[in-house]
């Protein structure tokens, strides 16, 4: 199998601190792949050049045997690869379902289809019922989902998380895994996840890749991963020892 | 088109249908003045309506528009003028004109990430010396103006623009009406909610794939050919351009005030804003000189006071308002 998304050697550099040193790995197509670590391990600015809003100073970025490296986010995500931000902009002032048909009107040039679309979205991520609602009017586990919906009516091959859990209670963490994990398993969309929130990396992914300082300091099963030595002590030090 | 109609509530057709037959047989009952000021308040919905366009769906805020009004004038009057073209060939030329401006205006802004109120500087710049050029450009009289002249035997040649207060009244009403009809279009097309999403957040916007530039060189594009054609309008109207009057700011922000009073980003919205506005300006004409006032700046003074009142009453605009009190809300489809 080859990798859906590739990245070789990224490095980015802001003013002497190298927030990404040389990082590489890979994500098969149909599988969901965390990226974790501390803070400013550099995670941020890797999402920003996965999703084309930072060029890398060095290495390459591939996407289904293309490179993007370099490019805009709206053509990253014209290429298939649909994003979320860690704090959420929907567009605030439209209603929840022009949001959402703004997202399909990506991949769809007729009204009608991607008003359709936009329903059909809205009703598997449980949003059916607040469609006509403001989007500014949400609740902030409302708003996430309404990103992610919006990110999912573009009818993407891969979908970035940026923290998608921060904030939430536990019980909508839950509710927010079962959705990308049913969404994983019907659609075998591939899923690429900056997560702090242990608990849904644990339950979601089936590979990891920790950060430290900009580098890669594990890679592997999340099993394997959280008992790395290198791991405990500068992440998941303060958390595994309570 | 149908579907737009359908998505409009049968109140909503019943005003709209009875508005348009009330206005179309206006003139049998109405004097020269009503129907000039008739006349005045289509112009400001028209062009309220292509700045709309602009601010209210793609979020880009102009404040030079009265160049494109200008460019689009001067270019038709001299085109009729010295080569004898007619307006409804030269509007052609004058929408190109205009739209070259607004598309050198788009780029220098959206490339290099002028945004906000730095963009409505940059138009204003544009607007003021397009102004001080035309100040010193010969051919078109500079400042001493450009006049069209009345020629006896031109008289009733419609095609050519050159009838009385009747035909521009007309032409005023359907240059209002299209535009509406367009808005409404625009509004529900791909380009329209693209334009929606720019405004609201551009980088989310080209995270779901929206290219931002094309979207607003678009907005900026449509606006600017729009307000041409009322700048020909204008010239054949009035008959007489001065660059200090059709270029000043004072003439790009009276044009913007029917929008944002009636409701920016909304498909009625300078239509009612310029019904509310031009009567209003009338009225204080009236009034001062009935009340024998006389003192310069009352009528901006008074002016300047209802609208802070109305724009503090009803933020969000007065079409909004009153849609929801007349239950003319249209619906999604």
């Amino acid at each position: 199998m080859t990798a859906l998304l590739a990245a070789a050697s990224l490095s980015k550099r802001f003013a002497g601190l190298i927030a990404v040193d040389q990082v590489s790995f890979e994500v098969e197509a149909g599988e969901i792949f965390a990226v974790i670590g501390p803070n400013g391990a550099g995670k941020t600015t890797l999402f920003a050049m996965l999703a084309g809003a930072l060029a890398p100073d060095a290495g390459i970025v591939t996407f289904a045997g293309e490179r993007i490296d370099g490019l805009t986010p709206d053509a990253v995500c014209r290429r298939g690869i649909a994003r979320t931000f860690q704090i959420v902009r929907p567009f605030p002032g439209l209603s929840v379902e022009d949001n959402v048909v703004i997202g399909a009107l990506l991949r769809r040039t007729e009204m009608a289809s991607a008003r359709a679309h936009a329903r059909a979205v809205l009703d598997a991520l449980d949003l059916a019922d607040k469609r006509a609602v403001m989007a500014s009017s949400l609740t902030l586990p409302d708003r996430k989902r309404l990103e992610l919906a919006r990110a999912l009516a573009t009818e993407p091959k891969l979908l970035l998380l940026d923290e998608v859990m921060a904030g939430l209670r536990p019980t909508e963490t839950d509710r927010l895994v079962a959705i990308l994990k049913q969404l994983n398993r019907d659609t075998g969309m591939t899923i690429l996840l900056i997560e702090h929130v242990m608990r849904a990396v644990m339950a979601l992914a089936s590979r990891v890749l920790v950060l430290h300082h900009g580098k890669t300091i594990a890679q592997g099963a999340p099993e394997t991963v959280v008992r790395d030595p290198a791991v405990i002590s500068s992440y998941l030090g303060a958390e595994a020892a309570t | 088109m149908i579907g737009l109609w359908r998505s409009v509530p049968t109140r909503g057709r019943i005003v709209i249908a009875l508005a348009l037959a009330v206005l179309v047989v206006l003139p049998l009952a109405a004097d020269r003045y009503v129907l000039s000021v008739l006349t005045l308040i289509f112009y400001f919905a028209y062009v309220g309506q292509a700045w709309n366009l602009m601010m209210g769906y793609a979020g880009q805020l102009s404040l030079g528009h009265a160049l494109y009004v200008g460019v689009g004038g001067y270019v038709a009057a001299l085109l009729w003028l010295k080569l004898g073209i007619g307006p409804w060939l030269g509007v052609f030329a004058a929408v190109a004109a205009a739209s070259a401006f607004g598309a050198a205006i788009g780029w220098l802004g959206f490339r290099f990430g002028i945004a906000g109120v730095y963009f409505a500087l940059l138009t204003i710049a544009f607007a003021e010396f397009t102004r001080i050029g035309f100040d010193h450009l010969e051919v078109t009289g500079g400042a001493a103006g450009l006049f069209l002249p009345f020629e006896e035997r031109r008289v009733g040649e419609w095609w050519n623009l050159r009838g009385g207060q009747l035909l521009f009244y007309y032409l005023a009403l359907a240059l209002a009406s299209g535009a509406v009809l367009l808005v409404a279009l625009m509004a529900r097309s791909r380009l329209g909610y693209q334009w929606r999403a720019v405004r609201e957040d551009e980088v989310a916007a080209r995270a779901v794939g929206i290219d931002a530039f094309a979207a607003k060189m678009a907005a900026v594009v449509i606006s600017s050919a729009m307000t041409a054609v009322g700048g020909v309008f204008y010239a054949f109207y009035y008959n007489n351009l001065f660059p200090s009057q059709v270029f000043e700011i004072s003439r790009s922000i009276e044009l913007i005030l029917a929008p944002i009073v009636g409701g920016l980003g909304t498909v009625f919205g300078p239509v009612i804003g310029a019904f509310v506005l031009t009567p209003l300006g009338e009225a204080l004409i009236a009034a001062t000189a009935r009340l024998g006032i006389n003192a310069p700046g009352v009528k901006a003074v008074f002016y300047g006071v209802v609208l802070i009142v109305i724009i503090s009453a009803m933020p969000g605009g007065v079409w909004p308002r009153l849609a929801t009190l007349f239950g003319l809300k249209g619906r999604t489809p």
